[in-house]
């Protein structure tokens, strides 16, 4: 790399190029025409070729475009489904951290309610509930993914309230909604964006773990879950390549979405890159 | 000895009523879901006899589950069988649900011990070797690794493992607890292990980097203390110190980690299972929600959370042995 560079700039660069390259995904999958994902019976169990990159299904589907648009799919059920979470986290962990000594161990008893069920089983059974698709779905990630992050802020709250200022602007009679705002909220705000970004890659992870499954999102949809389970029929008979690349562009999507993350948190918080 | 024991007591029955309150939240918040499915049971199963029912078996059914009485009413009847031990008929498998939750646990758990222990080993040596070798090449290269294991979906892991070990290579079986054809009686040990091997190895691969990179952190943190920096200046080499300073610091906190992970692993094993067609619980929880089968499904939920609870309470225990000021404090 360039030596004129400090470690810092690299980072952004290499975060925003992170960051297209996501977007890009994300955008192409929606953008692919339907007929380049059509089925043709003619092309059905096709090996990898320069024509189809990933090879196409039993019904001839090409499994390059395929994969974009189930990708791009799971990001979107992934993202709508972290926001939701995360938004609940913040509340949950200031309500948790400012309240009374009641909110305070209600909090944590649920949290500890959510912690004691195994996500997959809770995910399955709120999937269940809603009839089985994409909202069971949505609801049973956002429902789940909260508590982490929940504590986190909990804890940076608890630590920020026993800070002189905040003590000071409240013998200044500054009202607590003031506080909140004008001290808590700028501290938090870089928190819960890594932490919202770094609930992405495992919001997906459950999205395509659950569709594996046959919960979720119905079998027409180009879902990655769906792509796989289907992959598992044809895996005996010898196709590999519906099985090995769909996951692996799962798997690199997953880890990018993560490691940009880490380094928009190594960028907001310069102390935590030393670790 | 006596009075600190007598101290324990209320800390004892605060703790378990939690555990009791949590316990029933899951049985009601695992009822009301079901409860509020717009998926009616009654009619999966009539479709599961495959044979037409008339209106009045129809009614006779309905009457015999209580489908028509108030939710509240159904629950506490469910909750009173359950905690007599009657969960219930599995409309699926035809089977008390308590049956078939003791059958399968003990598939369940032989690969849930496998893989636990696996992930454990594994886990730890690695996080041993990250902390010795810290910022040079083994650790950076096993940090990836890591990094990268903890992207992978477990369900993904298990059909690559399917297509390389058991379809391509043809080392391990492609699925079940027992190979096809054998009484049940008749199947060896050895026999059951080849079949458990690819499902553990499964689990425990996409386990281990949490419990890996957490004793790293941990070794770390010991390895760069002053007591270490003194006993290097007394000249003891980088094994002596490990053993002596090191693995008495990390191997209970790394322990307790590995009983708190009892929610994931049980998790994992709902996929590792279908992946594997492996007949235990997980397999079981999945087929259960899509075939609508209520009195499994619940039955599963509330033995899952069980199941959680007594890893949890576990760690709890060791915390107090590992950190003592947790104990006092408490006092």
């Amino acid at each position: 790399m360039n030596r004129r560079l400090n470690r810092r700039t690299r980072t952004l660069i290499l975060t925003a190029a992170m960051g297209v390259l996501i977007l890009a995904v994300y955008a192409a999958g929606i953008l692919v025409p339907e007929e380049w994902t059509a089925s043709s019976f003619l092309d059905a169990k096709q090996p990898p070729s320069l024509q189809h990159w990933f090879g196409t299904d039993s019904l001839g589907r090409d499994l390059f475009w395929r994969t974009v648009k189930g990708l791009s799919v799971s990001m979107t059920v992934g993202i709508v489904a972290s926001c939701v979470s995360a938004v609940i986290a913040l509340l949950v962990g200031i309500a948790a951290a400012v309240g009374s000594k009641g909110v305070d161990g209600f909090i944590n008893w649920l949290i500890d309610l959510v912690m004691g069920v195994p996500h997959t089983i809770l995910i399955i059974l709120i999937s269940f509930c809603l009839g089985r698709g994409l909202k069971g779905l949505l609801v049973g990630i956002a429902a789940t993914h909260w508590c982490s992050l929940a504590r986190l802020i909990r804890g940076e709250v608890m630590q920020l309230r026993s800070q002189h200022y905040i003590a000071l602007s409240r013998r200044l009679g500054k009202s607590s909604g003031w506080i909140l705002t004008n001290h808590l909220l700028p501290h938090l705000i870089p928190q819960f964006f890594v932490g919202l970004i770094l609930m992405f890659p495992h919001a997906i992870l459950h999205e395509a773990s659950v569709s594996f499954l046959g919960y979720g999102l119905p079998p027409e949809q180009p879902a990655i879950g769906i792509i796989l389970s289907e992959s598992m029929k044809y895996l005996s008979a010898g196709m590999w390549w519906p099985a090995v690349f769909p996951g692996l562009t799962l798997v690199l999507i997953v880890l990018l979405i993560d490691r940009l993350g880490e380094n928009l948190r190594m960028i907001l918080d310069p102390s935590s890159a030393q670790e | 000895m006596f009075q600190w024991f007598i101290r324990l007591v209320p800390r004892g029955l605060r703790y378990g009523l939690k555990v009791i309150s949590l316990l029933l939240a899951v049985s009601i918040i695992a009822f009301a879901l079901v409860c509020a499915s717009p998926i009616d049971p009654v009619q999966q199963y009539i479709l599961g006899l495959g044979t037409a029912v008339s209106p009045e078996r129809r009614a006779a059914i309905e009457e015999y589950w209580g489908v028509n009485d108030p939710p509240v009413e159904r629950y506490l009847n469910w909750l009173g069988n359950l905690l007599r031990g009657d969960l219930g008929e599995s409309a699926l498998y035809r089977r008390p649900v308590a049956e078939i939750i003791s059958q399968r646990f003990a598939n369940s758990l032989a690969l849930m011990i496998c893989a636990w222990v696996l992930s454990g080993v594994i886990g730890f040596a690695l996080g041993c070797v990250m902390g010795v070798f810290r910022d040079r090449w083994p650790d950076k290269l096993l940090k990836k690794i890591c990094y990268l294991l903890s992207s992978v979906p477990t369900f993904w892991l298990g059909l690559v493992l399917l297509l390389v070990f058991a379809v391509t290579l043809g080392w391990f079986p492609v699925g079940f607890s027992s190979p096809i054809g054998v009484l049940e009686a008749d199947v060896t040990f050895w026999q059951r292990l080849h079949h458990l091997a690819l499902p553990a190895i499964t689990l425990s691969i996409v386990s281990f980097p949490g419990i890996a990179l957490h004793t790293r952190q941990k070794l770390v943190d010991v390895l760069s203390s002053e007591y270490v920096l003194f006993a290097r200046a007394r000249g003891e080499g980088t094994w002596t110190i490990l053993r002596r300073h090191g693995l008495r610091n990390i191997l209970l906190p790394a322990l307790t980690l590995q009983f708190s992970s009892f929610a994931e692993l049980f998790g994992g094993s709902v996929l590792a299972e279908n992946v594997f067609s492996y007949p235990g619980l997980g397999s079981a929880v999945s087929a259960a929600g899509l075939n609508s089968d209520v009195p499994l499904l619940l039955g599963i939920t509330v033995f899952s959370a069980l199941f959680v609870c007594v890893g949890n309470t576990i760690a709890n225990l060791l915390y107090g042995i590992v950190d003592p000021r947790i104990r006092e404090v408490s006092q």
